[in-house]
């Protein structure tokens, strides 16, 4: 082991189980990342979607108006389902952890357990109260009815916030020692408030009401196009798209800081991001292109001078580590990272202006805007979210490779010693293909029962 | 430090094993109710008793992960690398269950129930089994400290395993039906308390047997296991646990069914707690002791406060989500599942009729 840095302290850490590393930790990443993307997109429903119907239930309870009511009501069901299958796809998240990652779990669950305790709360919480609230329209008092519906909102986020912190404090672990091999002195809330936690928390929030926003407002683009234009679809489509435009235009600002929060504490995984290979100033970004190996350098794509540099340290003179800054084996694979990367710089860009598009129509006309293209645009939004969601998750976790923890201890050592990994991940495939199937399935049943039966009591 | 957080898993372990085992003996019901015209109306009331509450009773199981992974991190690393095969599987049951139950809450067509629900209805049975399997492994000291240690197979494939399993289906399947009986009772369904009456009677006859006859089992095989629950603490509580089922068959004889609710509650969790104090101090038997399995104290002291704070948050939720449910204000109107896809008899009101 050469003399460097940091870095020492993590060849340092032995595996608490004493299983030898695992070269073929990439199957086990596959799965966690399938689960991931899996359950990801289902969180941001979680996050934004009790907030909207929430919003649409207070436009009802102040008015009184039954279209309201029948939005407020359907959607509390489509995120009843939406929350169940999250329900499952989370608890197999769960499993994986110790399925596919028992070294990390015994090295490391003392450090960043307690803040799953408090995701396990939030989960409670969760599931009492959207059952409650589903199951209690018409039941309940108006009142209590939109109170209880309050405990859904908060408890959507402190989840994903606690979620958020333990992947945050594996980008950036803080609140334990490693002393001959072994963490020590573990630190839970050092660990759970670590420095990246608060941009990851506001970039998925934001993130949440982006893609929930703009999908749900491309079901209505879709029925506006088709020539259903009443007051109740007018509602969701201007309720949903009111969310996305609002969330995405600010993204555009808290991605600068996530960026620079990565350069200051990860510089290599920005230098992934942009195949820069030496450490230089007046650093460039190169749009599109692939990044060579061989020749280490992006082949094919457009630079632009110092523009890096900018956007790292909001100075066209600073320095920005690049790749070789660390041996080959230390560094994330490269252009998987860069096209996830401008993949979801790409979208959001396009979001935002589309956001923005529909908010100076709607605040200078108060109207809709009018041309087919723009529902078309919005019809588009909601699968481009997903793909900027997911492109994120790949940019900061891939980006984080070769390690679990950040320079503390490699993904190779953390995986199980058990056989017929590719077993389970085969039939995990089936059966995600199977869920998928279902989901859409089940979707467009609940979008074909007419919404004047949500009021028909 | 540690004993609380033991206190926190045994809490995990036992409102699982009642609130999600019910759900998953509902799942037994179904799976055995007959066929769809037959069915229809065990189904029906499965359906609606389990809708609003089998998700906050699934929570559980995280809450047990969450628990063991940050207060006992070697030994979830340990347990969850040994026993990947049956955890992988109740895994995949998991899904399966939760899906197929909500979407079957969709189906159109009988022919949608009906596969739906053979899927919601045999996961039901798989799940509890494969947990139960892996309980066995854990109790009868087969895992073993390390990444995948134990013997991949014979760690949930051996009697105690099979005795547990068989015993976490059996059970859950009485407590369902004891749940189910007095649903039917408030939903004004006399029929299907009487059918749920019979079910609970049977396998409440059904679970003592196998309880009693799992004695043998785990002596033979598991002889630590079977000294700590015939001693001592582990005594008290297989015998608190034999009371408690036998006050269940009595009370459902005579058609108290909310109190048979309690007391079928209390012969599961007494078996849960009773198994602990039976391998006391071990936390994997012959392995790691609780001392040697436990995490440091500032975490340990960590994770009792966050829970206990959230315990204030949860016991009052809970218990109103209970309340509502008991009161009967979530319920939804009862339908038997057949009925959705036929139209009405003539004469409205379809008579009533036994689920056999």
């Amino acid at each position: 082991m050469s003399g460097w840095g940091a870095v020492l302290a993590a060849q340092d850490v032995v595996q608490t189980l004493g299983g030898g590393s695992q070269p073929d930790a990439v199957e086990a990443r596959q799965m966690q990342a399938l689960s991931l993307a899996v359950h990801i997109p289902i969180v941001c429903f979680g996050i934004a979607f009790p907030a909207m119907f929430l919003f649409v239930e207070g436009l009802y309870l102040r008015t009184g108006d039954e279209t309201y009511k029948a939005l407020a009501k359907r959607w509390s069901k489509v995120a009843l389902v939406i929350f169940a299958v999250g329900v499952v796809t989370g608890t197999i998240l769960s499993f994986e952890f110790g399925l596919l990652w028992p070294e990390f779990m015994a090295s490391f669950g003392e450090v960043f357990g307690v803040a799953f305790g408090l995701e396990g709360i939030s989960f409670f919480t969760e599931a009492i109260f959207i059952a409650i609230y589903v199951y209690g329209w018409g039941r309940l008092s108006k009142k209590v009815h939109f109170l209880t519906g309050i405990p859904v909102v908060i408890a959507g986020f402190t989840g994903s916030f606690t979620v958020l912190a333990v992947n945050a404090w594996m980008n950036d672990p803080e609140g334990f020692d490693v002393v001959a091999g072994k963490v020590t002195n573990p630190r839970p809330f050092d660990a759970m408030f670590n420095d990246h936690i608060w941009h990851e928390i506001v970039h998925m929030y934001l993130a949440g009401y982006i893609v929930c926003g703009f999908v749900v407002a491309g079901v209505y683009a879709r029925a506006w196009l088709k020539g259903r234009r009443d007051r109740y679809h007018r509602t969701a489509l201007v309720v949903a798209l009111s969310f996305a435009a609002l969330a995405s235009p600010v993204q555009v600002i808290v991605g600068d800081w996530a960026a620079r929060q990565v350069a200051e504490t990860q510089p290599l995984k920005l230098a992934a991001f942009e195949g820069l290979t030496e450490t230089r100033k007046k650093a460039p970004f190169t749009l599109g292109g692939y990044y060579s190996e061989k020749e280490g350098k992006v082949k094919y794509g457009i630079e632009i001078p110092w523009l890096l540099s900018v956007l790292a340290h909001h100075d066209p003179n600073a320095t920005i580590t690049g790749l070789d800054s660390v041996k080959a084996s230390d560094r994330p694979p490269i252009n998987i990272v860069r096209i996830a990367f401008q993949t979801m710089i790409a979208i959001g860009t396009g979001l935002a202006l589309l956001g923005a598009l529909f908010f100076v129509t709607w605040l200078r006309k108060k109207r809709l805007p009018k041309s087919r293209l723009f529902y078309l645009a919005v019809m588009l939004a909601g699968p481009a979210s997903f793909v900027a969601l997911i492109s994120g998750w790949i940019t900061t976790e891939v980006g984080r490779q070769p390690w679990i923890v950040y320079k503390v201890m490699r993904t190779e050592q953390a995986v199980t010693q058990a056989d017929g990994l590719e077993i389970g991940y085969i039939f995990l495939v089936l059966v995600y293909v199977a869920l998928a199937g279902g989901v859409w399935w089940l979707l467009r049943r609940l979008a074909s029962t007419p919404p004047q039966k949500e009021v028909a009591h | 430090m540690a004993e609380i957080c033991l206190a926190y898993v045994i809490l995990g372990v036992t409102a699982y094993a009642i609130f999600g085992g019910a759900d998953f003996g509902a799942g037994f019901w179904d799976l055995t109710a007959g066929t769809a015209r037959g069915g229809g109306r065990v189904r029906g009331m499965i359906q609606r008793s389990m809708a609003p509450v089998w998700e906050a009773n699934h929570v559980w199981l995280i809450f047990l992960f969450v628990i063991v992974w940050t207060a006992f991190p070697v030994a979830f690393g340990s347990i969850f690398s040994t026993l990947s095969i049956p955890l992988f599987l109740a895994a995949i049951g998991i899904i399966f269950r939760g899906a197929a139950f909500v979407f079957r809450g969709q189906a159109a067509t009988m022919r949608e129930a009906k596969v739906l629900g053979a899927m919601f209805a045999l996961s039901s049975v798989l799940i509890p089994y494969f947990f139960g399997a892996a309980a066995g492994g854990i109790a009868s000291g087969r895992v073993k400290v390390g990444n995948a240690a134990g013997d991949m197979i014979d760690s949930w494939v051996n009697p105690t395993s099979a005795l547990i399993g068989v015993l976490a289906v059996v059970t859950g399947a009485n407590v369902a039906a004891v749940y189910l009986a007095g649903d039917s009772e408030r939903a004004e369904q006399p029929d299907l308390v009487e059918a749920f009456r019979r079910r609970a009677l049977g396998s409440g006859l059904l679970a003592g047997l196998v309880a009693i006859g799992g004695l043998f089992v785990v002596r033979s095989d598991a002889r630590d296991l079977f000294d700590g629950l015939t001693s001592g603490t582990g005594l008290i509580m297989v015998i608190v646990s034999a009371v408690g089922g036998a006050a269940t068959l009595a009370l459902v004889l005579t058609r108290r069914f909310n109190l048979a609710r309690v007391t079928s509650g209390v012969a599961v969790a007494a078996i849960c707690v009773g198994w602990v104090f039976a391998q006391d101090p071990y936390f994997l038997p012959g392995e790691l002791t609780l001392e040697q399995a436990a995490a440091s104290d500032a975490t340990l002291t960590a994770l009792t406060v966050v829970v206990a704070l959230g315990m204030i948050i949860l016991i009052p939720s809970l218990y109103y989500l209970y309340r509502l449910v008991l009161k009967g204000q979530l319920d939804q109107e009862f339908e038997p599942l057949d009925q959705r896809f036929r139209p009405l008899e003539a004469g409205g009101s379809p008579p009533p009729k036994a689920g056999h």
